[in-house]
C-alpha cells in the first residue's frame, strides 16, 4: 500500500477515547488533486479521523504525513489544512467579509489587496452582493459558501469538509454537490469529505474509503466499491445487494463454478478473491443486474422462475420484490421503466428472473 | 395576536395578577422619591409642596461625595474581580467535564441564599482572628462573595449557547490560542462581561449587611445613609440621595439586561437555522 508520492498518509494510526477504540490500525494515502471521501454509518470513526487530520485529535498511535512531514505535535493552526465544518462556525460576531478575511490577518496584506481576495471568494462562492450581510442571518447554503470561501482564501494544500451538506434539504444538497465538484475542479486542491450519504460520496468523489467500526473496509473508485465490493458489509452499504448462500464447486482458470441456494450451478469470474473448491460463500447480485420477464426468455445465461411479490412504481423505474424456492429473502429487482409496456403488472403471479455470469460478484464471507 | 391560537388569546386574571403584582412590588419603593420632593422634612400626607430643596443639600455634604466614591471604588473593583472569577468559573462548568459538577454549581450559588448575616460575622471572625484591620479592602472581599454567584449565573448561558467549534474553527484558520481568545471568545462573551459587571457593580453599590460588618471608617453610601437615619432632619435628604441610587440601580440593570438580551437566543438560532 505504501506509496511514496502519496500527499496524506495515513501509517498504521490508532484512537483511543479511554477504553474505547475509535480508529483502529488505519493505514491509506490520498493522492494530490483527489476528492477523496470517507464514508461510513454514523460512529464509524470518520470524523475522528478527519479531526485528527486538521490537528484537533491527537493521533494514540502511528503517524500521519502531509506533503511528507510528519503531522504529530503540530498544532491546527500550523497544518497546510483548511475544513469546513458540519455546522459551519461561522463567526456570530462577524459580517460576511470579516468572515472570509479572518484567516489573512498573518499575511499583513494591505487593505486593498484583501479586499480583492475577498471579493474574488465571494464572486467564487456566487454571493457577491452578500459582503456586508451578517453572517448569521444567512440560509443554511449561505453559510457553507461562507465556509468554503472563508478556507479557500488561505489557499490550503488540503480542505477537509465534515457532513457540510448535511443541514440542507435534499434540492439544495444537490445543487451543492454539483458546485462542490465543479469548485473542487476548478482550485484543484485535495479534498478530504467526510459523509454518511452513499450517494452523495458516489456523485462527488474519485475514491472512497468505506469505514466501519474503526476500520477501512475498502478504499476504491465509486466504480469499484459498487461493481467489486470486497465483503457483504461494503456491498450492503454501497446500494442495494441480493445475498445467496452458495459452495465452490470447482475452479478453472479464471472462472468457478458455484453452486447457488435456490439459483442452482452458475460459472463466476472467480475475480480476485481467491476461491477454492469446497469454499463457503456469498453470492451477491445487484437488482439492476436482473432481468424480468413473464416468459422464460430464450437467450439468457442463467434463468429462474419465481412468485412477483411486490412492485414498487418509481418514475424512471421500478423495484420488483420475487420470491424464489430455496431462498429465505425475496430477491429484489429493479428495471428501467423505458421498455415498462413489456413488463410484468400486478402480484402473485409466476415470473422469469435471468441474469449473466458478469453479474455475479462472490464474496469470500457468509 | 388577539385573534391567535388558545395559548396565545389574552388571559384576564393572569394579566390582572401581573399589575397587581407589579403594584405591591414597587408602590412602596416609589414612596421614596416622592416625599423626596416635599418641602416638609415630615414624611406624611398631606404633600405640602414641591421642591429641589433637599436634592441640593446633599450636593453641599463632603461625606455624601466621601461614602460615594467609597462605594464606587468597591464596586468597580468587585465587579471586576468577581466578573473575571465568573468567566473562568462558568467556562470551567459549562466546558469540562466536573466531577460532581451540580453540587459544585449549587456550592458557588449558595451565597445567593446565605443569609448576609451569617457570612458577614463568619468573615468579621476570619479577618479579626488574621490580625487584619477592617477598611475597604476587607469590604470588597465580603462583596465579592456576594457577587460571584451572580457572575457566573450571567455568564452560564453565554457559555452554553457558545459553540465550541467557532475556537476550532479560528484555530485552523491559524490564529494561536492567544489570537483565537481576543478575535472570537472575548466578543462573542463580551455581553455577558458587560451586563455581569453591571449588575454585579449594582449589587456592590446596594450591599449594606456586608459593609456593616467589614468596614472600618471608611463609609460606603449605604453605610452612610444608615448612619444619619438617627437625625430627623437630614431623613428628607437620605430620601433624596435613596431616590438617585434607586434611579441609577434600575438604569445599570435593564442596561445588563438588554445588553445580554442575545444570550441565548443567538445559539438557538444558529442550531436551528438552515
Amino acid at each position: 500500500m505504501t506509496q511514496d508520492n502519496a500527499f496524506i498518509s495515513f501509517r498504521n494510526v490508532n484512537k483511543y477515547f479511554g477504553k474505547f477504540q475509535a480508529i483502529n490500525d488505519i493505514s491509506m494515502d490520498i493522492e494530490h488533486g483527489e476528492f477523496f471521501s470517507l464514508l461510513g454509518p454514523s460512529g464509524c470513526g470518520k470524523t475522528t479521523l478527519l479531526r485528527m487530520l486538521a490537528g484537533f485529535e491527537s493521533v494514540s498511535s502511528g503517524e500521519i504525513y502531509i506533503d511528507g512531514q510528519p503531522m504529530s505535535g503540530v498544532p491546527p493552526h500550523h497544518r497546510p489544512i483548511n475544513m469546513v465544518f458540519q455546522n459551519y462556525a461561522i463567526f456570530p460576531h462577524l459580517n460576511v467579509r470579516d468572515n472570509i478575511a479572518y484567516g489573512l490577518r498573518k499575511q499583513k496584506l494591505p487593505r486593498a489587496k484583501r479586499n480583492d481576495m475577498v471579493d474574488e471568494m465571494l464572486e467564487l462562492i456566487k454571493l457577491p452582493e452578500y459582503g456586508d450581510h451578517k453572517a448569521t442571518q444567512l440560509s443554511g447554503g449561505q453559510r457553507q459558501r461562507i465556509a468554503l470561501a472563508r478556507a479557500l482564501i488561505l489557499k490550503p494544500k488540503v480542505l477537509l469538509l465534515d457532513e457540510p451538506l448535511g443541514a440542507l434539504d435534499k434540492q439544495l444538497r444537490e445543487q451543492m454537490q454539483l458546485e462542490l465538484r465543479a469548485l473542487q475542479k476548478t482550485v484543484g486542491i485535495t479534498f478530504v469529505f467526510v459523509t454518511h450519504d452513499q450517494e452523495e460520496a458516489l456523485t462527488l468523489s474519485d475514491r472512497i474509503a468505506v469505514m466501519s467500526a474503526g476500520r477501512d473496509l475498502q478504499i476504491d473508485s465509486p466504480t469499484g466499491l459498487y461493481e467489486n465490493p470486497v465483503n457483504r458489509e461494503v456491498a450492503s452499504f454501497i446500494g442495494t445487494m441480493n445475498f445467496f448462500d452458495a459452495t465452490v464447486t470447482s475452479v478453472k482458470g479464471d472462472t468457478a463454478m458455484i453452486k447457488v441456494d435456490g439459483l442452482g450451478e452458475v460459472s463466476a469470474p472467480a475475480r480476485t478473491v481467491p476461491l477454492l473448491a469446497g469454499n463457503t460463500v456469498s453470492v451477491a447480485i445487484r437488482p439492476e443486474k436482473f432481468s424480468l420477464t413473464d416468459e422464460k426468455p430464450d437467450n439468457a445465461q442463467f434463468t429462474i422462475n419465481g412468485q412477483l411479490n411486490n412492485a414498487a412504481y418509481l418514475g424512471e423505474r421500478s423495484h420488483y420484490y420475487v420470491s424464489i424456492e430455496g431462498v429465505s429473502q425475496p430477491v429484489a429487482v429493479s428495471a428501467q421503466n423505458r421498455d415498462r409496456a413489456t413488463k410484468v403488472e400486478g402480484q402473485n403471479r409466476p415470473v422469469w428472473l435471468s441474469w449473466d455470469s458478469a453479474a455475479i460478484v462472490v464474496l469470500k464471507d457468509v | 395576536m388577539s385573534s391567535g391560537s388558545y395559548i396565545k388569546r389574552p388571559n384576564r386574571p393572569l394579566q390582572f395578577y401581573a399589575i397587581l403584582f407589579l403594584i405591591v412590588l414597587y408602590v412602596p419603593v416609589l414612596f421614596l422619591p416622592l416625599f423626596s420632593f416635599n418641602d416638609s422634612i415630615y414624611v406624611r400626607f398631606p404633600l405640602t409642596g414641591f421642591t429641589f430643596q433637599w436634592y441640593i443639600e446633599l450636593l453641599d455634604r463632603d461625606q455624601v461625595w466621601a461614602s460615594l466614591m467609597n462605594s464606587i471604588k468597591v464596586g468597580v473593583t468587585t465587579s471586576i474581580i468577581a466578573t473575571s472569577f465568573g468567566v473562568l468559573a462558568a467556562k470551567a462548568i459549562t466546558r469540562y467535564r466536573i466531577p460532581g459538577r451540580g453540587p459544585v454549581v449549587g456550592f458557588i450559588m449558595l451565597p445567593l441564599v446565605v443569609p448576609g448575616i451569617i457570612f458577614g460575622v463568619a468573615l468579621l471572625v476570619l479577618i479579626s482572628r488574621l490580625g487584619i484591620p477592617l477598611s475597604l479592602y476587607t469590604v470588597t472581599v465580603g462583596h465579592i462573595i456576594v457577587c460571584l454567584p451572580f457572575a457566573i449565573a450571567t455568564m452560564i448561558p453565554r457559555f452554553e449557547g457558545f459553540n465550541k467549534s467557532v475556537e476550532e474553527a479560528s484555530a485552523d484558520l491559524g490564529e494561536n490560542a492567544w489570537w483565537t481568545f481576543w478575535r472570537v471568545t472575548f466578543p462573542m462573551m463580551f455581553p455577558g462581561i458587560l451586563a455581569s459587571l453591571l449588575l454585579t457593580f449594582t449589587v456592590s453599590f446596594d450591599e449594606f449587611i456586608m459593609a456593616f460588618f467589614l468596614s472600618g471608617t471608611d463609609a460606603t453610601l449605604p453605610m452612610y445613609i444608615w448612619g444619619q437615619l438617627r437625625f430627623p432632619q437630614a431623613f428628607p435628604s437620605i430620601l433624596a440621595l435613596a431616590s438617585v441610587i434607586l434611579l441609577v440601580s434600575f438604569i445599570l440593570v435593564f442596561l445588563g439586561q438588554w445588553i445580554n438580551r442575545g444570550a441565548q437566543s443567538d445559539s438557538i438560532e444558529s442550531n436551528t437555522k438552515t
